[in-house]
């Protein structure tokens, strides 16, 4: 729905002002070259956790009841999982769909876009050690704190309709 | 450069991955596949979606464009353009960190810098669409605001700390 709007309206403008168009439809292709780029082995990966992982395992890792063990699980998933925000989402629902508790996948989530290692190493050769170390502090409490909190908040049968969805994929 | 590197090194894990796993079972393999291939096409209009959105942005906001709005404004009305420019961009983390220290090196606020880098890394408005796919509409919305909020709480201790 969405998609189709967003397309006609490209098209209305390539017709209409055509060097703006020009210059959107080349900076979107751009952008859906580097998609292409990473999404492959992406969903390649997920499909192997689909197959080789079962629900039973995966819930005694990080599903209901794995307390410490289970955030500690997916904080370190997290941090070494080093793809783009928008490739995470795929992993998420297949991490849910394995029965991994709702706050355990935004821990996994969420860590990895602020956190991940590789990243760290850069933020302190291009922004130096303190602002690094002060920020990683600052996010390992914060992603925590905002995992724990949306579970609290979120309803139960809002999660259920999230958990049916993903165990459709 | 970094980034085709770090893309690089994830194709040649996931062939590995692929390998041991079509010596383990051929046939379990080819269902992995046959998922990752299902998977892409059910969540395409929402990537579609994403990446006319991120061309329009990326065709009518540059990166100059950025680099003045956060390199300018100071303060507090500074820090929020900041964390507004970062929720919406969608700039790897490999290319903002030079820039924000380019930023820095120019005599821009730390803390706009921080809440800029925090926004930008966990809060994506152009990828909603996509997250609500598998969340639904009330946790993105939710997961956003607070990583909003929580780029300027940290953007305050980095400035105590470091002031």
């Amino acid at each position: 729905m969405l998609c189709s709007i967003l397309c006609a309206l490209v098209a209305l403008l390539l017709l209409t002002l055509p060097e703006l168009g020009q210059r959107i439809l080349t900076s979107t292709l751009a952008a859906g070259k580097n998609f292409l780029l990473i999404i492959p082995p992406v969903f390649v990966c997920v499909g192997l956790l689909d197959v080789w992982v079962d629900r039973e395992r995966m819930i005694k890792a990080m599903g209901d009841g794995s307390g410490i063990s289970g955030v500690s699980i997916a904080f370190l998933f997290g941090v070494v999982t080093a793809i783009p925000i928008y490739a995470l989402f795929p992993v998420a629902g297949i991490l849910m769909k394995k029965g991994c508790r709702l706050e355990n996948v935004l821990i996994f989530m969420c860590s990895s876009a602020s956190i991940r290692i590789p990243l760290l190493l850069f933020e302190t050769a291009s922004l130096g050690w303190e602002l690094a170390v002060t920020r990683l502090v600052c996010n390992i409490l914060v992603v925590l704190g905002i995992a724990w909190f949306i579970g609290k908040v979120v309803p139960g049968t809002e999660k259920m309709e999230i958990y049916t969805m993903a165990r459709r994929l | 450069m970094i980034d085709t590197r770090f893309s690089f090194a994830f194709y040649i894990l996931t062939v590995m991955l692929l390998i041991v796993s079509f010596f383990r079972s051929r046939e379990k393999t080819v269902r992995a596949l046959k998922k990752a291939v299902k998977m892409f096409f059910s969540i395409l209009p929402q990537f579609v979606s994403v990446l006319v959105i991120m061309g329009v942005l990326l065709a009518i906001v540059s990166r100059e464009t950025v680099k003045t709005v956060i390199g300018t404004n100071s303060g507090m009305t500074g820090m929020i353009i900041s964390g507004i420019v970062g929720a919406v961009a969608l700039i790897p983390a490999l290319i903002a960190f030079p820039v924000a220290a380019e930023l820095l090196g120019n005599g821009a606020g730390l803390a706009q810098v921080a809440v800029f880098i925090s926004t930008l890394t966990t809060v994506g408005i152009v990828t909603l669409p996509l997250e609500m796919k598998y969340f639904g509409k009330k946790i993105p919305l939710l997961r956003n605001a607070c990583f909003f909020l929580a780029s300027f709480f940290v953007a305050a201790v980095v400035r105590l700390v470091l002031a």
